[in-house]
């Protein structure tokens, strides 16, 4: 019994102090300025985060567009509501699914690849070559990662949305047949600057620091070892996909719910 | 990969998200790029309104002219009061200008019609709506054909 409680107790200041180590990480990677010379930097990692995770994100968005087109319209024609489709996938692309969708699959093609790049760097020791050489660490490879991460998403998850809508369209319209104009006109009238888009982009900044920063820390605190790497790498995808759809669920809460 | 390419890459990617942008706000959510933030505010008074939302639209003869702002209770008299914002252009207007809260096809949303009326004086912003008719509520409908059955 006492074991089991040790074992408890334990673990949880071994959380806690997982959960320090990273909130002083992360602020100390970001308290310093960036400088001019840091931009490079910046860049390529907005092309190793960004550049590379559209491939993959738009052709999710487009099928996730099509899919939705087709189970609205299904439900929806049953009631002659046929052009209520386009509002529909707007509203839902926009609020939730462009977000969280992009976030999920964020984690999984930048975040993992974030882990198991300074994983490795730490196994290999090149973190702490770099300490020895007077360079920090945490500017010349944690910060660029993190600020990449705080732009990227929020311009992959519109990137998302507006394909996801075209896709749609494409579907509703061009091949179901439904009416162009009352699709188009039911998103105009009901999709809000900064009810929908507005705040589905602030949803994105959220789950791109945080999934960025989850990463970053796996990485930087993982086992030198192959094993290690392999599960900091695991582990970044499952928190930053647990974070994300719980954090989804309060930022829902926090916006949208009105009671 | 050369820093150039990179670059190049990354500026195209900036520039995917920015249109993105655009095509979302211009298409989708109807930002009208020339600022008209000109508008008329009245108000109108309904016995009911029955599901009516603030954001809901205004329309004039089938045409979107505005939308509900607020929607609030006026104690003493017990009647809902809406709050219209109107496209600052329609100052024609006639006072006896009437205000209906009607059904969007059979599951539509509630929206506020406006009926034209004949005065020669125009309704400026501020003013308010009296001549109204609420919401037409089935609960009410069933209510009066079963006592009217009664009385048979």
């Amino acid at each position: 019994m006492i074991r089991l409680l040790r074992i408890l107790g334990q673990q949880a200041l071994y959380r806690f102090a997982q959960i320090g180590s990273a909130t002083i990480m992360w602020s100390s990677a970001l308290s310093n300025m960036p400088r001019r010379s840091d931009f490079p930097l910046f860049v390529s990692q907005m092309y190793v985060i960004g550049v590379k995770s559209l491939v993959l994100i738009v052709l999710s968005a487009f099928s996730i567009g099509a899919v939705l087109a087709l189970q609205f319209y299904t439900q929806l024609a049953r009631f002659g509501a046929e052009t209520t489709v386009g509002v529909g996938v707007a509203m839902v692309l926009l609020r939730e699914l462009g977000p969280v969708v992009t976030a999920l699959l964020f984690a999984g093609r930048a975040g993992s690849a974030i882990t198991a790049e300074i994983g490795l760097m730490n196994a290999t020791d090149q973190l702490s070559s770099m300490e020895m050489m007077g360079v920090d660490p945490l500017r010349r490879i944690v910060a660029p990662r993190l600020w990449a991460g705080f732009f990227c998403m929020p311009m992959l998850a519109l990137i998302f949305s507006a394909v996801g809508i075209w896709s749609s369209a494409l579907v509703g319209v061009d091949w179901l047949g439904i009416e162009s104009v009352g699709f188009w006109a039911g998103m105009l009238d009901n999709v809000e600057i900064w009810e929908d888009i507005g705040k589905g982009t602030v949803k994105s900044v959220v789950f791109g620091v945080i999934v960025t920063w989850i990463a970053v820390f796996q990485g930087y605190d993982s086992e030198p070892t192959s094993e290690g790497i392999s599960s900091a790498t695991t582990r970044t995808v499952i928190f930053s996909s647990v974070a994300v759809l719980t954090l989804d669920f309060f930022l829902t809460l926090v916006m949208y719910g009105d009671f | 990969m050369e820093m150039r390419t990179i670059e190049i890459t990354v500026g195209a990617f900036v520039l995917a998200s920015a249109f993105a942008l655009a095509f979302l706000a211009v298409k989708v959510s109807g930002v009208a790029l020339t600022g008209n933030e000109k508008t008329i505010i009245l108000h109108a008074r309904f016995d009911e309104v029955g599901g009516l939302s603030s954001r809901a639209k205004v329309s004039m003869a089938g045409v979107t002219i505005g939308r509900v702002t607020a929607i609030g209770i006026d104690p003493v008299y017990g009647e809902a009061v809406v709050t219209l914002e109107i496209d600052g252009n329609l100052t024609a207007l006639s006072l006896d200008t009437g205000a209906k809260i009607l059904t969007e096809g059979v599951l539509g949303g509630k929206y506020v019609g406006l009926v034209p009326g004949a005065d020669e004086e125009f309704l400026v912003s501020g003013d308010t709506i009296s001549n109204t008719q609420g919401a037409f509520l089935l609960e009410n409908l069933i209510g009066e054909f079963v006592t009217s059955m009664g009385d048979n």
